[in-house]
């Protein structure tokens, strides 16, 4: 580890090692390599070792919306044709690969076409139309949504023959071999990046908690995208030891004093994100459980334990077993009570939220409210509606405190 | 027409159908879109019930899923919700699209009287590995179905039941051919009723049925002059005052590229000493459909050949409602077909709509400027 990054905030480290491997990625382009856009959950053991540069239009999609492009460039994708109803991401990357240009954020246009559903299907009908439209090739990894808690031996068999095609054709796309003492290596540096992401996150179960919750939306990018780096794995060692010092001290880097905990479920409202950050934060709330805690532990001992692990991420689990994910996940991080977005964009996550919301209820026993919103798509949120709804929350949620210390 | 009329009238009662088939000691399976084994089911000697919403208000069905999912599955749950399909031993519900992926545990949840059966096949459905993923689901739900039908089902019963499967999608094609060229007789709402029959009634029953239909109006001179012919293309359009408002528009049906229709109807299972492999052999070659993965986006060519070649004026999007597979595929489907100068109007339908004013502008404007 260099002096420099032994010297900075990992916070800061983790960004600045976001936008290099941006900059790898024009740079790359720029030589001549082939660069790919790639679905945000396809397993990026495989361009890590090849070497083979990739960006991912899903965390552009989240930047743009971020910082106010949402509703322009989804409009954009609505005057092509595309319906509003469709995923914000999805029309954002549409808009932008008309365009070519979009001022929140560009990424380096793709060569080929990295696909994997185990984050949602849309994934593959949005790709399709981007290959048929810049004519390239589209590479997909399917991974079946699992109807048992288990990934069965089928579905390995399945997903490793797609990991191992995809392999040999991107050996001829691009001209790279795969070298598997490479790759090897590679597993094992995103297991410790997986395992040190694992440590920091579970610091959240601390009273307080030592980071604001919200935090973990900025750095899940790198932990999804680079875990496969050195440089990742050492990044989330120094967040874990960040995180473990101020929990030792009982500090904490949420500005206030941490009077209620919750649950947060589901993507980040990007494009209102201080403003639903705030309407926590002023009233002294903490995000200390969220899926995306779990969300990026891929871990695994081989190959084929790797392939299972990719039809573990959330969402593509049966439902029993992502409940199941919530619920631990609240109870060890002792959070009272929890909020349920309901993301216009996304109707896999929405298809089961209300039954989700009910089942965490009384599993937990504790309160909670659902909100509309969307990812990116500014138009889809009402703050008064989220207003007087996590005002009604924090109302039980001080009712139950009130209870406890009479108990 | 009696056998036309009997058709329409299993249409406009499925329930009964399926009460008439309880009654008389059989057990029922139902088979939600898209593309479930349900040969399987048959070859066990049950009744595969389609599930394929219904023209109804959804309420209940409003607690387990959000208002922008299809009306196809809202009112499918809504009719297990409030017991209307307890008749059924079981239901069949894939995880083609997301919305879907969300059925297996609302429907387990609310409707505690019918277990589900969940469909799992593979995406990546043309390499072999995709086939054998398929074929091994498909065995797995085999020893499910078995499980209901309390015997073991074998292959030659498997075959028997393909080949009476493969003779009903041959008599559909052949009915939607002969319908394409006599909408004086059938009606467009006659012509969906017609095929839409044979998801809820014996399949052998359905072919001998349509076979009758088919012949009667193939004897008969052709009506279809002054007609505008008109390919559709969607998921489902089996809505009667949707396919009136094509009527009065002096329209008629000349091919389809509907799932609910042809698209299953085309494509046969060849046969196999392993009839499972085949059935999973024949999802690989289903062309047509958004539901399925479709690199390079067959389905448009598909369906400006099928327009060519009907010597179509026009084609109709039917387009389901928060259909995310749907709605991504019309951008670019609308490019193939404008670059083979092939009119086509897009229509949003939802099963829960009231006011048809929207299409029937859309549609008789449409039709203006074809003729």
């Amino acid at each position: 580890m260099s002096d420099s990054i032994e010297k900075k905030p990992a916070k800061i480290v983790l960004r600045e090692l976001q936008n290099k491997i941006a900059e790898e990625a024009w740079e790359a382009k720029k030589r001549g390599e082939k660069v790919g856009w790639c679905a945000s959950n396809f397993p990026q053991e495989i361009t890590t070792a090849m070497g083979i540069p990739v960006v991912y239009p899903e965390n552009m999609g989240a930047a743009v919306g971020a910082k106010g492009g949402g509703q322009r460039m989804c409009e954009y994708a609505e005057g092509m044709g595309y319906s509003g109803d469709l995923c914000s991401y999805s029309r954002i990357n549409f808009a932008y690969a008309d365009l070519k240009k979009c001022e929140e954020m560009e990424i380096p246009f793709p060569d080929f076409l990295l696909c994997c559903n185990n984050i949602c299907n849309c994934m593959i009908k949005w790709y399709e139309n981007l290959a048929l439209e810049m004519n390239i090739p589209l590479l997909l990894i399917d991974i079946p949504h699992l109807d048992e808690r288990t990934c069965d031996e089928d579905r390995i068999r399945y997903i490793r023959a797609q990991f191992d095609d995809c392999i040999r054709q991107l050996e001829e796309i691009t001209g790279k071999k795969m070298d598997l003492e490479k790759l090897k290596s590679v597993m094992e540096v995103s297991q410790r990046s997986s395992r040190a992401w694992l440590r920091a996150v579970g610091y959240m179960a601390s009273t307080p908690s030592p980071f604001s919750g919200f935090d973990i939306f900025n750095n899940m990018a790198v932990a999804n995208v680079g875990r496969g780096t050195i440089e990742a794995a050492e990044a989330f060692e120094q967040l874990a030891d960040e995180y473990e010092a101020l929990a030792a001290k009982g500090e904490s880097t949420f500005k206030g004093e941490e009077k209620y905990r919750i649950l947060f479920e589901g993507i980040a409202c990007w494009a209102h994100l201080k403003y639903t950050y705030k309407a926590l934060q002023t009233r002294g709330i903490n995000l200390t459980a969220t899926i995306y805690g779990p969300a990026f532990s891929f871990l695994y001992g081989n190959l084929d334990e790797l392939m299972a692990a990719y039809a573990y991420v959330p969402n593509s689990n049966c439902f029993e077993r992502e409940l199941e994910l919530r619920v631990n996940d609240a109870l060890k991080n002792k959070v009272d009570g929890a909020i349920f977005h309901m993301n216009r964009s996304c109707k896999h996550w929405s298809g089961n939220l209300y039954e989700m919301e009910r089942r965490f209820r009384e599993q937990t026993g504790l309160p909670t409210i659902v909100f509309d919103g969307d990812q990116s798509d500014p138009r889809c949120f009402s703050e008064a509606q989220y207003e007087t709804r996590v005002e009604a929350l924090v109302e039980i949620m001080e009712e139950n405190k009130k209870k406890e210390v009479k108990a | 027409m009696n056998a036309l009329n009997r058709l329409k009238n299993i249409t406009m009662n499925p329930k009964a159908e399926l009460k008439e088939a309880v009654a008389s000691g059989k057990k029922v399976i139902g088979i939600m879109p898209y593309f479930c084994p349900e040969e399987l089911v048959y070859a066990a000697g049950m009744l595969p019930f389609g599930l394929w919403g219904a023209e109804m208000q959804a309420n209940e069905s409003k607690q387990y899923y959000p208002a922008f999912i299809c009306s196809i599955l809202h009112t499918t749950l809504e009719m297990g919700l409030k017991g209307e399909l307890d008749d059924l031993s079981a239901v069949m519900i894939p995880i083609s699209c997301d919305s879907l992926k969300g059925m297996g545990a609302n429907w387990e949840a609310g409707v505690k009287n019918v277990p589900v059966i969940n469909v799992a096949f593979a995406e990546n459905r043309k390499i072999a590995a995709g086939i054998e993923f398929t074929r091994s689901q498909f065995r797995k739900i085999q020893k499910q179905i078995e499980e209901i039908a309390g015997r073991t089902v074998s292959d030659d019963e498997i075959r028997k039941a393909i080949t009476i499967y493969n003779e009903n999608r041959c008599a559909i094609l052949a009915f939607s051919k002969a319908a394409a060229t006599h909408p004086a007789e059938v009606t467009a709402a006659d012509r969906c009723a017609a095929i839409k029959a044979g998801y809820f009634m014996d399949r052998a029953a359905h072919t001998e049925l349509l076979n009758e239909v088919t012949a009667e109006l193939e004897n008969l001179p052709a009506s279809d002059e002054g007609y505008l012919k008109i390919v559709t293309t969607g998921i489902i359009a089996d809505a009667p005052r949707l396919l009136d408002i094509i009527d009065k528009n002096k329209m008629v049906i000349v091919d389809d590229q509907i799932a609910h229709e042809s698209v299953n109807a085309r494509y046969v299972i060849p046969e196999a000493e392993d009839p499972v492999l085949a059935m999973a052999e024949r999802l690989a070659e289903i062309e047509g459909c958004s539901v399925l993965y479709d690199p390079g986006k067959k389905r448009g060519t598909q369906l400006v050949e099928m327009a060519k070649n009907a010597g179509a004026d026009g084609i109709l999007f039917i387009l389901t409602k928060f259909c995310d597979p749907e709605e991504y595929d019309y951008v670019p489907v609308k490019r193939m077909t404008d670059s083979a100068s092939i009119p086509m109007l897009q229509i949003e339908i939802d099963q829960q709509m009231t006011d048809y004013g929207q299409p029937e502008s859309a549609i008789m404007a449409f039709a203006e400027s074809l003729r």
